[in-house]
């Protein structure tokens, strides 16, 4: 089973400058001003010089990954992740991070009353940090496909704690398992990373269709983002 | 167009360079602290909160012109204490113990600056005494929270059963935010409101202290 520690090119993981306006609410049918563009360009610069890109991936079996799921056992009654999980063919632990030195940046910005480049920053270091996961998940498919363990019938789809019904208590039994403090990351008693651009979770390889799930889960009412639907239709497609 | 109408408009374009110049302008001509405050720094933020609710500008706007506000009061400030000219309100501010997240409270704390309001910013990781302990010694109108996790939520009503435990619950008003946050759980908690945004923000402590 594969543990890998992957150290992520800033190229690779440099967020669109429409993603870091998006971030900032600025609608894609927006043209903003000279003096806002400028901004998202500073930001972007300051995050290719600070950001220090890395992730960390492990395999593990079935069952393993069982505790990890259950973690303090505070998961919501039903979570998508549940049923998908115990038919998937292969799972994988995961941990990105872009790093300390662009955080120290961001409240560096605030502290000197460079608000907007600082939320610019801010933008685009979260939009960095799930570029980071989106890597990862690339990396670990090719290295499925490889190895000839994922067909053309089959994909993979990521899952966070804090998500979907999963608890974010799970993170103490995931940082246990998968050590992520090989990258720099580490966990407080409140279960949250720091760096806080971080992102952990789980990578399921499976045949597409297990990933296939409605979001009617009452967690789903007070989700902001429904970002799900977008990837598990992107798969199906694959 | 006189100077302090000029301030409020160089604060609007978020030209921190020329508020601070119009504003040293202003002090040296003897212009009134309090109109400079008010006629010109505040009414500027005011007209930039009102143009980010129309969605005529965006968040970035609003943070230039907070710079711009910034740039102003760093001049105005000493003049205030000096003169003993009153905030129109005090607000102690953090995110909740256990978390982490201090992005979203910078922003609503900025622009509670930026409305005139005096902002004690506790940061993150703040426990529920330190709130109430820090509200009661600096005698503050509001206390805000955020929180970004679902995991440090219940904190918010550790600090709301604290506030009515020491018997300042209505004299000092909580108000709540944060992505996870609703209205229906701020009236759970015994919140006094749950504010979206930090316009929203603004508008609630304005509301609250009789200013809106």
């Amino acid at each position: 089973m594969i543990r890998k520690v992957l150290q992520i090119p800033v190229a690779e993981v440099l967020p669109s400058r429409e993603a870091v306006m998006g971030g900032q609410g600025i609608p894609r049918s927006t043209t903003p001003d000279g003096r806002i563009s400028r901004l998202a360009d500073d930001a972007l610069s300051l995050y290719g010089e600070k950001a220090r890109p890395a992730g960390i991936l492990m395999e593990v079996p079935r069952d393993a990954f069982g505790a990890v799921f259950q973690g303090r056992g505070s998961n919501e009654e039903e979570s998508p992740l549940g049923p998908i999980y115990r038919a998937s063919d292969r799972l994988a632990l995961f941990a990105v991070t872009v790093g300390e030195a662009v955080c120290a940046e961001i409240s560096r910005l605030f502290r000197d009353n460079d608000f907007a480049l600082g939320s610019m920053l801010d933008s685009a270091a979260s939009a960095g940090t799930e570029m980071a996961a989106g890597a990862v998940e690339d990396f670990y498919r090719g290295h499925l496909r490889d190895a000839g363990l994922l067909d053309s019938l089959s994909g993979t789809l990521r899952f966070s704690p804090g998500y979907c019904g999963w608890h974010i208590s799970a993170q103490g039994a995931l940082f246990d398992a998968l050590r992520p403090g090989e990258i720099g990351i580490a966990l407080n008693e409140s279960f949250l990373m720091q760096p806080l651009k971080s992102i952990s979770g789980v990578i399921v390889a499976g045949r597409k269709e297990i990933f296939d799930f409605e979001d009617v889960f009452s967690f789903c009412r007070d989700c902001t983002t429904h970002s799900c639907r977008d990837r598990i239709s992107s798969l199906l497609q694959q | 167009m006189g100077i302090i109408q000029e301030l409020s408009e160089s604060l609007q374009r978020g030209d921190a360079g020329k508020a601070a110049e119009l504003t040293r302008k202003a002090i040296d001509g003897g212009l009134d602290t309090k109109t400079i405050l008010d006629d010109g720094l505040i009414a500027g933020m005011s007209a930039v909160g009102e143009r980010f609710k129309s969605h005529e500008i965006f968040l970035p706007d609003v943070l230039l012109a907070a710079r711009a506000m910034a740039a102003g009061m760093d001049l105005l400030k000493p003049l205030l204490i000096r003169e003993g000219i009153p905030t129109i309100g005090k607000v102690v501010i953090g995110t909740v113990q256990g978390d982490l997240h201090d992005i979203g409270k910078n922003l609503v704390a900025i622009l509670l600056k930026g409305a005139g309001f005096d902002v004690i910013d506790l940061g993150n990781d703040v426990s529920p005494q330190r709130f109430l302990d820090t509200a009661q010694k600096e005698n503050a109108d509001v206390i805000g929270m955020s929180a970004l996790l679902t995991t440090t939520m219940p904190v918010m009503k550790a600090v709301v059963d604290l506030a009515k435990e020491r018997g300042v619950h209505g004299s000092t008003r909580i108000i709540v935010g944060g992505a996870p946050l609703s209205s229906d759980y701020a009236r759970e908690i015994g919140a006094d409101a749950y504010c979206y945004d930090g316009v929203s923000a603004v508008e609630c402590v304005k509301k609250f202290l009789g200013r809106a």
